[in-house]
């Protein structure tokens, strides 16, 4: 039986693939790179593309993954896939975006927070809270 | 839930009397025309009970989804913490700025991590009542404080009571996509590295269990603890491009995992807090329904009793 490594794709949102491989083909920041069993420790960025898993009986699997990391120890492969495409310009737009929405919504209102104000309407929510849990308590007995 | 939602009357205003164990107005019960009335108004809270029946298995079963989304969101985070130690310890020479000391405090920021819809009990106000305990704190000690409001309940607490607020990120669903956080977080880690605040915290309910949930603030930057120790090993990546290169893209990536962690916690929190509330509006409902049954009964049982007698003395009459 060949040797084989255990490869973990993981997601922010979730594992998508775990197994054991005696190869694994990535495209790392310099160009394709492919890792066997037994590969000194590495650390690599990962671009959007095709990450292939080849198991000891030469079957491949095919991920794409659009971006992430790429971590090699000699008996581990790990890829911290992306979900998202990422690029400096991206995030920034989407960091713009947020920004801007909240300027919208709270337009025109005062930007220190009124601690007494929120302390007085939260204290009548729980205490509200509390009469029902009571209310309820004594019809339940 | 702080207040009834915006339209008033209809079913919505009846579950949250409902809901909250309320009696619904008197009704006259010495005629005909009352025992209608309470026909009526049994009929309407059942159709609420059949409402908030459902609304509690929606959550139950939303809820065994979002537990399983937060345990299968773990192992991303804990591998990357790992290597994140390793890469810390490996380039001693290069401190990212996540990763430095902690820096006297001017401005701290808080990702508020709420939900998007209420009818799911005190969570969101007790999250805020910690968080107002908290800015108060900070107040007092002459801090300034700078908000990133996550869910609609959050945004609109910094809409009443103000509050400096960097950005939102609302209306994220069931399932929660970390696309939609990145700006959000991008937002205030460049407040960070511009050094407009000098931490920031996320705070968010923590799931206890199905019964129990309990706000949290948790520290975010400057990453603290684990990522610090120091690790027993004594080899190297070969990194490609290098190691700081590596290690900033890690880092980012981290800190929106925690943060999507946090939503997806709060989320499950959410759907476990409603099914609570919905259940015990459910019984609350039935609960009702049975006293509402025994008045309508004796109504009905006066009316015939009246118009017998009626008739009686109408008959002696002739």
């Amino acid at each position: 039986m060949a040797t084989t490594m255990r490869v973990d794709i993981v997601s922010a949102e979730g594992a998508i693939h775990s197994g054991p491989a005696t190869m694994v083909y990535a495209t790392a920041q310099m160009g394709e790179v492919g890792i066997a069993p037994r590969h000194t420790a590495f650390i690599s960025r990962l671009k959007p593309g095709e990450v292939r898993v080849e198991n000891e009986h030469g079957e491949q699997e095919h991920f794409y993954v659009s971006g992430g990391m790429l971590e090699v120890q000699p008996n581990v492969v790990t890829v911290l896939a992306d979900t998202a495409i990422r690029a400096r310009d991206l995030d920034e737009a989407a960091a713009m975006e947020s920004k801007r929405r909240a300027e919208d919504t709270l337009a025109g209102q005062v930007a220190k927070f009124e601690y007494a104000k929120a302390q007085v309407e939260l204290a009548e929510a729980i205490a509200q809270l509390r009469a029902i849990e009571k209310l309820r308590k004594m019809k339940g007995r | 839930m702080l207040r009834p939602p915006l339209e008033k009357g209809g079913w919505v205003d009846l579950m949250i009397q409902i809901q909250q164990g309320l009696k619904p107005t008197r009704v006259e019960t010495n005629h005909m025309a009352g025992a209608k009335e309470i026909r009526t108004k049994i009929a309407s809270i059942k159709s609420t009970q059949k409402i908030t029946k459902a609304m509690q298995m929606v959550a139950a079963s939303k809820m065994r989804k979002a537990q399983d989304r937060m345990s299968s969101s773990r192992p991303y985070a804990e591998k990357m913490l790992q290597v994140i130690s390793h890469l810390a310890h490996a380039t001693p020479e290069y401190r990212h700025s996540f990763m430095a000391a902690t820096r006297p405090h001017k401005t701290v920021g808080y990702i508020v991590v709420s939900s998007d819809r209420g009818l799911c009990g005190g969570l969101n106000s007790n999250l805020f009542r910690r968080l107002a305990a908290e800015v108060k704190a900070h107040q007092t000690a002459g801090v300034d404080v700078a908000f990133c409001a996550i869910g609609n309940k959050a945004l609109g607490f910094f809409k009443r009571f103000g509050g400096q607020v960097l950005g939102q990120a609302t209306h994220l669903g069931d399932q929660p996509h970390i696309e939609d956080l990145i700006g959000t977080v991008k937002v205030m880690l460049d407040a960070y590295e511009s050094k407009q605040i000098d931490a920031i915290y996320v705070i968010s309910n923590s799931f206890v269990n199905t019964m129990t949930q309990r706000p949290l603030i948790r520290q975010l930057v400057p990453i603290s603890g684990e990522a610090q120790d120091p690790l027993p090993s004594h080899w190297d990546y070969i990194y490609e491009p290098d190691a700081r290169t590596v290690l900033d893209a890690l880092l980012t990536r981290y800190i929106e995992s925690l943060v999507y962690q946090a939503v997806v916690e709060n989320s499950a929190c959410e759907q476990a807090a409603r099914m609570v509330a919905m259940k015990s509006a459910s019984d609350n409902a039935g609960n009702l329904i049975g006293e509402l049954q025994l008045v309508y009964n004796k109504a009905r049982q006066a009316a015939i009793t009246q118009e017998i007698s009626e008739i009686v003395s109408g008959a002696a009459a002739v």
